[in-house]
């Protein structure tokens, strides 16, 4: 079934490319944007989601805070927090909080990869 | 016909060119890391560009006192130079901070030359190496030189820069075992340099964005 992609990134160009590797993945899959930690928030308040791609190096909160705050909101969303500052702290928090680590510049593979192991997981709640 | 640098490069442009160097810098802050062998702590590095006289009036403004710099040229499809600068103030603190702290103050002064280059070294070339690659482009780089002095001297090294020249300015923050240091990535280049790169960054947003339509809320 179709899901709902959150794509969190103050790049422009970061959100159209991961929304076009969306489309090439899953193109019947629809997505919300948002540029900051705040304005994610507050959309996924009013609008339901169900996996969510978060940079991490944004002005204001980071991804992994917004991370946070998105699994205290829905616990359980599958989650991914990208950037190339792969430094062991950021990838070990990322793995504490519960959500997956990819590396930037995003790749069709890894991205793929992530949202097929977020459909098991879907798939596996839903059953 | 007369227009300002900022109005050279367009909004996409200038948001592909950041998530660039963004990329560039949390790939440095990864090495320097492995360096310092305690976490680096960046901010979102902020890009403008600037003429040659806006860009020194800025630095003028913000830092008082003596600046030092790490400098490297680099040449291909876009030919010009890149520097890293900060306040000599932090120069040692820096050093202190890669060191670890805890050695004498005369070991401290004799490494800081290269301990500054090295730094510099790491920072530039992976923000140049990561627009070269992402961009299909190569870049040469000459090895890091350490300079001090002021943005004036800085933005008018040898051989004379041209009148057109532009700055492409960008501010970053970086801590590290809770020291922080601030300093600015400045490149230099001409206008066929920055046509070029216009041109290239065009083909780069082409390849990442194909032909995606709009989200389904209103941010476009």
């Amino acid at each position: 079934m179709p899901y709902k992609l959150l794509i969190v990134d103050d790049s422009k160009l970061a959100r159209m490319s991961a929304a076009k590797a969306l489309k090439t993945l899953y193109p019947d899959w629809t997505r919300l944007e948002a540029s900051n930690a705040d304005e994610a928030l507050s959309l996924a308040k009013e609008t339901p989601f169900d996996v969510a791609l978060l940079d991490f190096n944004m002005p204001g909160r980071d991804g992994l805070q917004l991370a946070a705050d998105l699994l205290a909101l829905r616990p359980s969303t599958p989650l991914a927090v990208v950037s190339a500052n792969h430094q062991e702290e950021i990838v070990g928090r990322a793995r504490d909080i519960g959500a997956v680590f990819l590396s930037k510049p995003l790749s069709e593979q890894a991205f793929g990869a992530f949202l097929q192991d977020a459909v098991r997981r879907l798939e596996l709640g839903n059953a | 016909m007369t227009s300002t640098p900022s109005d050279l490069l367009t909004e996409l442009q200038l948001d592909a060119l950041t998530e660039l160097v963004n990329i560039g810098v949390s790939r440095a802050a990864s090495s320097l890391r492995e360096m310092v062998g305690a976490q680096v702590h960046l901010s979102v590095p902020t890009v403008t560009l600037e003429s040659r006289a806006q860009a020194i009036a800025i630095l003028a403004e913000r830092e008082i006192s003596n600046l030092v710099a790490v400098h490297q040229v680099f040449e291909g499809d876009i030919t010009g130079r890149a520097l890293l600068i900060f306040p000599e103030t932090k120069s040692l603190e820096l050093v202190r901070a890669i060191t670890g702290g805890d050695l004498p103050l005369e070991d401290i002064i004799e490494l800081e030359q290269e301990a500054l280059a090295e730094t510099g070294n790491i920072l530039l070339n992976s923000c140049l190496a990561t627009i070269a690659n992402m961009l299909q482009r190569s870049l040469k780089m000459s090895l890091p030189e350490v300079l001090r002095g002021s943005a004036a001297t800085f933005f008018s090294l040898a051989p004379p820069p041209h009148a057109g020249d532009v700055v492409m300015f960008l501010f970053i923050n970086f801590a590290v075992r809770e020291r922080d240091i601030s300093g600015y990535i400045a490149m230099i280049m001409d206008l066929p340099s920055l046509t070029a790169l216009k041109h290239l960054l065009d083909e780069f947003i082409e390849r990442a964005t194909g032909e995606a339509t709009q989200p389904h809320n209103d941010l476009a």
